[in-house]
């Protein structure tokens, strides 16, 4: 059998990686049962506890990325813990290029973000009885934190995959690392929701982009040593 | 020229000696049983050699036309089968074969796949899902993974493990077809497995 042409690109491994993250999530939902089923139980009690209540913007806004983040702590570790418990991590990591697996999992981890944001915008929405006066802005406020969110939370998984507390690890390293992009993202949507414009939110807005881009820059230098050590 | 070189390797966890200088020199088209008893770090030099563990003394080299690799270099040329690893379980053969193809950097057609799976006695259970194989099957799917890449350098612990007879005569004839341009090593303990290398490195005395 003669040996295949080595033709596939960067973009098209990242993608296989994220293809087949998908493919094995669908047929059995590791992380998408664990995500929204915590978002829908949180939402659930917040709109039962509140009534009629109709609390400051800035509380919406807290409640919003509270539920978002410990949404998202429950699913995300899996990306790389499933790949060390199942026993698959040694032969990917002999297999492709570590930044290939970042990228491929970073993708993956901000697909289920959306695919959550998706689900849970709405409904708090309709449950909490509010609504966003500038959506252009909530949702760049969104989108932007959903980026550091699975930039960090990717690197974190890769670095905790291979403790024994893995659960409890992840969440205890993530907060402090991911406080500066919450308060960011907690002003932004705070600003959305009272019609305030892009302009009000210059400052968090710059610093969410910047925690971002140290944030994926610095995953993409150490990424290799976490992952292969 | 592909070449391997290790130097005075040496692996200790905690006070434990696991080995000690241990050398070894193979090029393209020589192959080495590591051979020992349970527990005398056969596994343990494997990972070494592949680079994912450290030695606490020593160098693996891989090097090409005297130009020294890197990990991210001779990885590409590299394969492993292992009974401590796994494939995707959620994935079919198939789909597990086209996606370690694809990271790897080739593109693989469907009768490369159907070729790959008759190699390994698996002709058509290439759409089963993988955890609906045995033990055996899963083995022999490990072999085809690891000929996706038509390996430079071929690293198999415990050659036989979980194959029926049908199945180690599959892996011999697979490590011979590598022979004769590749670098193979062998861990095992399994007397008859020492006759697929030509040279031996005797662990845990």
């Amino acid at each position: 059998m003669p040996l295949p042409a080595n033709s596939v690109n960067w973009a098209a491994k990242v993608l296989a990686v994220t293809g087949k993250d998908i493919i094995s999530e669908f047929r059995t939902r590791f992380a998408v049962n664990a995500i929204v089923m915590f978002a829908l139980v949180t939402l659930t009690v917040i709109s039962f506890a509140l009534g009629v209540l109709q609390p400051a913007a800035e509380i919406m806004a807290a409640m919003f990325w509270i539920i978002l983040f410990f949404a998202a702590m429950s699913g995300l570790a899996q990306a790389f813990i499933k790949e060390e418990e199942s026993g698959t991590a040694l032969i990917l990591k002999l297999s492709c290029d570590g930044i290939v697996i970042f990228f491929g999992k970073f993708l993956f981890n901000l697909l289920l973000l959306i695919v959550l944001a998706i689900l849970i915008v709405p409904l708090f929405i309709v449950l909490l009885n509010t609504t966003a006066e500038n959506w252009l802005l909530f949702i760049a406020g969104l989108v932007l934190g959903m980026i550091g969110l699975s930039g960090a939370t990717t690197i974190i998984a890769a670095i905790v995959s291979k403790a024994s507390i893995k659960g409890a690890l992840f969440t205890v390293l993530s907060f402090p690392i991911l406080m500066p992009l919450l308060a960011a993202v907690i002003e932004i949507t705070k600003i959305a929701f009272i019609d305030g414009r892009f302009s009000d939110a210059a400052a968090p807005i710059q610093m969410l982009i910047a925690f971002d881009v140290v944030m994926i820059t610095l995953s993409v230098m150490l990424f290799d040593f976490v992952w292969r050590h | 020229m592909l070449k391997l070189e290790a130097q005075n390797l040496a692996k200790h966890f905690g006070t434990r000696k696991v080995f000690d200088n241990i050398n070894i020199s193979l090029e393209a088209g020589q192959s080495l049983a590591v051979v020992g008893p349970n527990g005398s770090g056969k596994t343990t030099l494997l990972k070494v050699i592949i680079g994912l563990v450290y030695p606490s003394r020593g160098d693996v080299t891989f090097s090409k036309n005297g130009r020294k690799l890197e990990f991210e270099q001779y990885r590409k040329y590299l394969s492993l089968v292992a009974p401590y690893f796994s494939l995707y379980d959620s994935l079919t053969a198939g789909e597990n074969l086209r996606f370690f193809a694809k990271v790897s950097g080739h593109v693989i057609k469907r009768i490369e796949q159907h070729e790959l799976l008759q190699q390994v006695g698996l002709e058509g259970r290439g759409d089963d899902f993988v955890s609906s194989y045995s033990t055996g099957m899963k083995q022999r799917l490990k072999y085809a993974v690891a000929m996706l890449k038509r390996p430079k350098i071929l690293l198999v612990d415990e050659p036989g493990t979980n194959l029926d007879e049908s199945g180690k005569e599959m892996a011999a004839n697979l490590l011979n077809r590598l022979r004769d341009d590749s670098i193979i090593i062998i861990a095992t303990n399994d007397k008859k497995e020492y006759a697929l290398a030509g040279e031996f490195c005797q662990l845990g005395g």
